[in-house]
């Protein structure tokens, strides 16, 4: 069975529709990811997933459950979110930020305080140098990959990701890609991944899902997304010849 | 007669701060809360904030006229002045408690929610430590205007420093006005900064 199930899912506000009747299967381990321009519906179809909005129409399932008979905080808590401005509580140290969810979870001082040495190990920010530093002190790149440690820290079955480097220089960005593999291959995770880059769609993904004007255009495989002929497709695949 | 006067600003001194004390516990205890409450309730927001801007907006000494002929608030004396420097110190309290709430970041507070934190989650460990700073700014500004409307208090026996202004104005009497006056900027200085030094405690957390 699918972890993350979509049934012709709809979306409007006021009226004005922002997905239409989209139908998507995530399963274990894979990472699907949501490709498309500005208003494309990404974004609203990535936050469909862990209850933070809901369809006007159709279904979202995680683990053969809708999300709307989900009591919202222990969907969420099951589910790791990694945004563009890294959302981190600049009140808090890494070590608190990355703890958080195990903390409210109820999890001992002493594990806690073991998963996040392992996590920001794991991260490349080594703990007895970063624990104890707050979120102002970093760089970007190392502000999200403390958002990664974070996302991963209560071990949820499903991580999303909404577009995570885009404001990241280019060297980073690629730096953060690399990771994210090397995390996947040591975590098995389930990851659905927002991103209006190509190139990182077809590095990162095991399916990619174009998404046009809140309708899915294109849903396959890296190797056949390559060939898909659909318009919106080779708008995309253009971008990868300059 | 130099000793009685020293005495005398002394235990007016003494008898403003209490009234300012009472009057800034009272609008804390009302002004927080009901901006928390405000920063969920947007259709309370209009309503609210109006009423407190209405008040603001009352010269202070007719307000205390408006408050006398009221049952159980209003009379002569100090829990009439009381009633009144709330209604005064309510605004400033208020609006920067909703102010400072709401001026969380959106990133912050989304992946709050999206991490799966209660609304009290939100607000105790989030919203109410980064907004903490702009709060005390609210009570600061709300201690000193209350400081120096506190010397109203005298026109409807309420007491305080302004016995000495009052008193220096019917007599003509520099002197007088200067008792009463020179202590109560003393006090505005010393809250504003104290309460500024607290708020920058608090900031830098």
């Amino acid at each position: 069975m699918a972890l993350v199930e979509f049934h012709g899912v709809s979306y409007e506000i006021a009226g004005k529709p922002i997905l239409l009747d989209v139908s998507l299967e995530i399963e274990a381990g894979e990472t699907l990811v949501l490709l498309g321009r500005s208003g494309s519906g990404k974004t609203t179809a990535l936050k469909m997933i862990n209850g933070m909005l809901f369809p006007t129409r159709g279904q979202v399932l995680v683990d053969g459950r809708a999300t709307t008979d989900w009591d919202p905080i222990q969907l969420r808590r099951r589910i790791g979110y990694v945004i563009q401005e890294v959302g981190l509580f600049p009140h808090f140290t890494v070590g608190d930020n990355v703890g958080l969810i195990p903390k409210l979870e109820g999890w001992s001082a002493a594990d806690i305080e073991n998963r996040v040495n392992l996590l920001l190990e794991k991260v490349g920010m080594p703990p007895s140098e970063f624990r104890s530093r707050y979120p102002r002190q970093l760089s970007g790149g190392q502000r999200q990959r403390v958002g990664v440690a974070r996302a991963l820290a209560a071990d949820p079955p499903v991580l999303l990701f909404d577009e995570p480097f885009g404001a990241l220089d280019p060297v980073m960005r690629l730096e953060l890609q690399q990771q994210f593999l090397s995390l996947r291959h040591d975590f098995q995770k389930t990851s659905i991944f927002v991103t209006h880059d190509v190139r990182e769609a077809l590095l990162l993904g095991t399916n990619i899902a174009l998404l046009s004007g809140g309708r899915l255009d294109v849903s396959a495989p890296p190797q056949e997304f390559r060939q898909a002929q659909s318009e919106e497709a080779r708008a995309f695949l253009a971008c990868l010849n300059n | 007669m130099r000793s009685d006067l020293w005495s005398e600003i002394l235990q007016l001194t003494a008898e403003h701060l209490l009234l300012v004390l009472n009057a800034m516990v009272l609008a804390i205890a009302i002004g927080v809360p009901l901006g928390i409450y405000l920063s969920r309730k947007q259709a309370a927001r209009p309503w609210l904030l109006g009423f407190a801007n209405i008040m603001q907006t009352i010269p202070s000494l007719a307000l205390f006229g408006f408050l006398i002929p009221i049952p159980f608030i209003g009379g002569i004396g100090k829990r009439t002045v009381i009633v009144a420097l709330v209604l005064y110190a309510l605004l400033p309290i208020l609006r920067n408690t909703l102010v400072g709430i709401l001026g969380v970041e959106a990133a912050i507070c989304d992946s709050a929610v999206a991490m799966g934190m209660t609304d009290g989650q939100l607000l105790r460990q989030v919203q109410i430590p980064l907004a903490a700073p702009t709060i005390m700014a609210g009570i600061r500004v709300a201690t000193v205007t209350t400081i120096g409307t506190a010397t109203i208090a005298a026109a409807i026996g309420g007491g305080g420093l302004g016995v000495f202004i009052f008193r220096g104005i019917a007599s003509v009497d520099t002197g007088q006005i200067l008792a009463g006056a020179v202590p109560a900027a003393v006090m505005a200085l010393a809250a504003d900064w104290g309460l500024g030094w607290v708020e920058r405690k608090l900031s830098r957390a």
